[in-house]
């Protein structure tokens, strides 16, 4: 018996980590077993799942369901919808507070940042941006929220006490992905059409440098930056760069980009697994997500996940 | 057993002298397919970026892909060159004498294949080092692994250039075979382009591809540089080396083949 209960220990293999990706086109979220890299699980969603994060103890998933004007509530252990929030309409984006209850999303159609209390289930404000309002980012003290606008091509500054607006600061064309870093003190803005990531310094709000992408064989034109993530300490980050293929490494401390790493077509959004070694990259176009050894600045490999993968979120499970 | 090794050594000495002594030969045996990979390739670096076909796991660029498609034209050139030097020994006269060593054909036949192998994949070698340095990445075991396929495929074209070499009467007919082999094996395989990538503009070139024995040559050195394992392509490439070998056989029989006619 003891011997049948070793056997079944060693044979049953124990949980590993987890990477969740949105599906645009599919409406489901795909669930990669970061030991493995292979899709363990897929899970229905609401129409057009975008923006993916998890509450602080990874008990719950939010989902942007573009299409169904919703942010859906699941539960990751069994896949359950468990209810939706009120999102305001065609939410894309969203970004969790680090108080771990208030989401902040953007409503792509209305030009509105919706204030939601994922525990009441209200709104608790809704602040005019500008137009297609897509990045969303919170300061780690959680005293800032920024909204960037397509459109209107504006980093939008919002005083996360009076949920009102304080500043606005022009970016490139197209912005589509924001985030704090080193320890809040920077804001990076990345800029879709304009090829660029505009760097602010928290404090004043000021433009203290740009970043320029360039991949050799590829034009101009296709070298799009979206979404980007820091590794451990800030030191770099991985940066998206949409149909040019290619996710490039920037120097956090001196803005020069030192590789450029190709991955699947129009690559859009990504996330670490826990130590950040691992990077996934979801790669809308190819429908895959590939996986990125970060130490050795490599691709190992592609998984086919749904159609269109858009945003990706990493779960624990021990 | 003796004679067996004595000959053996006496004809590796010989090629390996050559070799050193035609440093220009391999100097330009590696600028060939260094052309490829700097030039040609640089060229097309994000042209297949679309697909993911074994033994690759991920999107790869074009500089990686050639690769093994290279390792292949050093063989395949080294394999017609080192023919070329068997049409030259038949004319100087230095074949006539090591053909009248008492030994079995084969076995004059099979280290001299031997020979040129072996300077074939310390070719092969080298352009990989430089290929490593140009930046392409390739496992640290798999420049191991691939040595079995290296040798397989190396024996594969060195014994089709023996066989062709039995067939032709002098020295300039060969290099009319020169292109009229090489050139169609090396750009009807998958060396330059996956075999989907042929079966989109050509069905029929796509199974002149898949039939041709170097393609499954560079299918052998691909996946054992990638640490996988590809039974069909080793198939395929043991069975032309034998069906060569055969032919290389029958070609040098003294009592049968050109070799007779020619007498």
């Amino acid at each position: 018996m003891r011997a049948l209960l070793a056997l079944s220990l060693l044979t049953t293999p124990a949980l590993a980590d987890e990477i969740w990706v949105t599906n645009e086109k599919d409406d489901t979220v795909s669930v990669i077993d970061v030991e493995t890299l292979e899709v363990i699980q897929t899970y229905e969603t609401g129409e057009r799942p975008r923006g993916i994060t998890f509450s602080k103890d990874f008990s719950r998933l939010y989902i942007c369901a573009s299409d169904s004007d919703t942010v859906q509530v699941m539960d990751p252990t069994t896949g359950k919808i468990l209810h939706e929030l009120p999102s305001g309409e065609d939410p894309e984006q969203f970004v969790l507070h680090p108080n771990d209850r208030h989401l902040y999303i953007a409503n792509e159609d209305d030009a509105i940042t919706t204030v939601v209390d994922t525990e009441t289930r209200e709104v608790i404000a809704q602040i005019n941006v500008g137009i297609e309002p897509e990045g969303m980012a919170v300061s780690p003290d959680g005293k800032i929220a920024i909204t960037t606008s397509e459109t209107t091509n504006m980093a939008h500054w919002i005083d996360t006490d009076t949920q009102q607006l304080f500043a606005n600061t022009l970016v490139d064309s197209r912005p589509r992905h924001a985030e704090f870093i080193k320890d809040g003190s920077e804001l990076w803005v990345s800029a879709e059409i304009g090829g660029t990531i505009s760097v602010f310094d928290v404090e004043t709000q000021a433009e203290t440098t740009k970043i320029d992408f360039e991949v050799d064989g590829v034009h101009p034109d296709r070298v799009q930056p979206v979404g980007f993530e820091m590794t451990e300490g800030d030191t770099h980050a991985f940066v998206a760069l949409g149909p040019s293929n290619h996710v490039a490494v920037v120097n956090a401390a001196t803005y020069e980009v030192e590789d450029y790493i190709l991955v699947g077509r129009r690559v859009w959004h990504m996330d670490f697994n826990a130590d950040r070694s691992l990077l996934f990259t979801t790669n809308g176009v190819s429908g895959d997500v590939t996986v990125i050894d970060v130490a050795e600045r490599r691709a190992l490999k592609s998984i086919k996940v749904g159609r269109f993968p858009w945003g990706a979120a990493f779960r624990p499970t021990d | 057993m003796r004679p067996y090794l004595t000959t053996l050594t006496a004809i590796l000495a010989r090629e390996a002298l050559r070799f050193i002594h035609q440093r220009e030969r391999f100097i330009a045996a590696l600028v060939r397919p260094l052309v490829w990979l700097l030039v040609f390739a640089a060229g097309f670096r994000a042209a297949l970026g679309l697909s993911i076909t074994p033994p690759y796991q991920t999107y790869i660029e074009y500089e990686t892909y050639i690769i093994p498609g290279l390792c292949g034209m050093i063989l395949l050139f080294n394999g017609m060159q080192s023919s070329l030097s068997l049409v030259y020994d038949r004319e100087m006269g230095s074949m006539r004498l090591l053909l009248t060593a008492p030994l079995p054909r084969w076995w004059l036949l099979f280290s001299k294949l031997l020979a040129s192998t072996a300077i074939s994949i310390l070719q092969v070698y080298t352009f990989l080092a430089i290929a490593a340095l140009y930046g392409i990445w390739i496992p640290a075991t798999g420049y191991i692994t691939v040595l079995p396929a290296l040798i397989v495929a190396g024996l594969m074209l060195g014994a089709l250039g023996l066989a062709l070499s039995s067939f032709i009467k002098q020295l300039e007919n060969f290099a009319g075979v020169m292109n009229f082999v090489i050139f169609p094996m090396f750009f009807l395989s998958s060396a330059l382009y996956p075999l989907w990538k042929m079966a989109e503009s050509s069905e029929t070139l796509h199974m002149i591809c898949a039939l041709n024995p170097f393609t499954h040559a560079v299918e052998l050195i691909r996946f054992s540089l990638y640490l996988q394992w590809n039974g069909a392509a080793l198939l395929w490439t043991l069975l032309a080396t034998a069906l060569f070998t055969a032919a290389a056989l029958w070609g040098y029989d003294p009592s049968r083949g050109l070799i007779r006619r020619k007498a």
